[in-house]
C-alpha cells in the first residue's frame, strides 16, 4: 500500500523546493565580504577632493555604507530613507559614489538633501570592484572594528530598515570595541 | 657561389621566421589564458553569461582587470581567487570542491545510483512473477480458453 504513495511524498518534496526558490532573489547572492575587515582603499571625497577618504574612517563606530549614483534610478528611491536614518543619529551613514560624474553628484545632494557624512568618489569603479559591487544601490552594515557585518543589495525598503538594519545597528552598538 | 650566397640566406630568412614567431607564440598563448579566464567567470549583472560573453559595464571592468592582472604577470588561479575572494564562489563557473558544494557535485550520481537501484528492483520482481509455475485451477481456464478460440 504504501509504494502508492511515493510518487505522492516525491512530488510534494519537489514542490516544496520549487516553491521556496519562487521567493528567493536570484540577483542576491551572499557576499564572501561578510565577516571580512572592510577592503583597504583611498578616494578623494565629494565634497572636497583635496581630502582622502580610506577604510580608516569606519574605525570606532557603526556605519551604514551606501553604493549609490546619480544614474541609478533605484538609488532615487531609496534615498529619503538613508537621510531619515541620518538625521536620526542611529548611525553613520558613509557613501560611495560609483561611476558617477562629480558635478552631478553635488547637484543631487544639493536637491535631495545629503544623508552622507562623507561620500567617496570611485569614478573608475575600480574600488567597487574590491567591495564586490555588481549592482547599485548596495548598502554595507560596518561594525566599530571596522568589519563587515551585512550587504544589501538593491533598494532598502522602509521595511529592510526595521527589521533588518535597525535591530543589527542596535547590536553592533551594543557591541565591545 | 650564387647558391652558396641564395643558402645562406635562406638559413637567414629561416632564422628571422624563427626568431619573428617567437614573440608571435608569446601573444597568442596571452590570448588564449585571457579568453580561457573569461570564460570561467560569470557575470554577476546578467548571471547566464560569462564575463567574456557580457555586454554589462561592470563585465567589462572585469575583463580590463583580468587583462592589467595578466599584464602584471598573475597567475591564471591568482586572477579566479581575486574574483571569486571579492564577489563569491558564485562567479566561478566550475565550483570548487567544498562541503557546501558535495551535493552539487555528487547530488547526480546519487540520483543515478537510486535510479539503478530502482530499475534493478523492478526488473527482479517481474521476472520473479514470470517464473512462477500455474496453479492447476489456472491451467484449466488457459485450457478453456485455448479450447474455445480453437472452436
Amino acid at each position: 500500500m504504501f509504494k502508492y504513495f511515493i510518487p505522492v511524498i516525491v512530488f510534494f518534496a519537489l514542490a516544496g523546493f520549487l516553491v521556496t526558490g519562487l521567493y528567493k532573489d536570484p540577483t542576491a547572492v551572499s557576499s564572501p565580504l561578510v565577516g571580512k575587515p572592510v577592503p583597504q582603499f583611498t578616494l578623494p571625497k565629494l565634497w572636497d577632493n583635496e581630502i582622502e577618504f580610506s577604510e580608516s574612517e569606519f574605525a570606532g563606530k557603526v556605519s551604514l555604507f551606501n553604493v549609490w549614483a546619480t544614474w541609478c534610478l533605484a538609488c532615487r528611491q531609496e534615498h529619503p530613507l538613508l537621510v531619515e536614518l541620518s538625521n536620526s543619529k542611529v548611525v553613520t551613514v558613509y557613501g560611495l559614489n560609483y561611476k558617477d560624474e562629480i558635478s552631478e553628484a553635488r547637484r543631487y545632494l544639493v536637491e535631495h538633501g545629503d544623508p552622507f557624512e562623507a561620500s567617496a568618489v570611485d569614478a573608475t569603479g575600480r574600488v567597487g570592484i574590491d567591495w564586490g559591487v555588481y549592482g547599485v544601490p548596495e548598502t554595507f552594515i560596518i561594525d566599530k572594528q571596522g568589519v563587515i557585518r551585512h550587504k544589501h543589495i538593491g533598494v532598502i525598503t522602509q521595511n529592510d530598515v526595521q527589521l533588518t538594519l535597525l535591530p543589527l545597528i542596535r547590536q553592533l552598538h551594543n557591541e565591545s570595541m | 657561389m650564387n647558391r652558396a650566397c641564395s643558402i645562406v640566406l635562406g638559413f637567414g630568412l629561416l632564422i628571422c621566421i624563427t626568431v619573428s614567431a617567437k614573440p608571435l607564440t608569446a601573444v597568442s598563448d596571452f590570448e588564449d589564458r585571457y579568453h580561457s579566464i573569461l570564460n570561467e567567470l560569470r557575470c554577476l549583472v546578467c548571471q547566464n553569461q560569462t564575463i567574456a560573453e557580457s555586454n554589462a559595464d561592470l563585465a567589462k571592468d572585469l575583463r580590463a582587470e583580468v587583462k592589467k592582472m595578466l599584464l602584471e604577470g598573475a597567475t591564471d588561479s591568482e586572477i579566479i581567487d581575486f574574483m571569486a575572494s571579492r564577489y563569491g564562489d558564485f562567479v566561478l563557473y566550475r565550483p570548487p570542491l567544498k562541503p557546501r558544494t558535495l551535493l552539487l557535485w555528487f547530488g547526480p550520481f546519487i540520483f543515478l545510483g537510486i535510479g539503478l537501484l530502482v530499475l534493478a528492483l523492478v526488473l527482479r520482481s517481474q521476472r520473479s512473477v514470470g517464473s512462477m509455475p500455474l496453479t492447476e485451477e489456472e491451467k484449466m481456464q488457459v485450457n478453456a480458453i485455448l479450447d474455445k478460440s480453437e472452436d
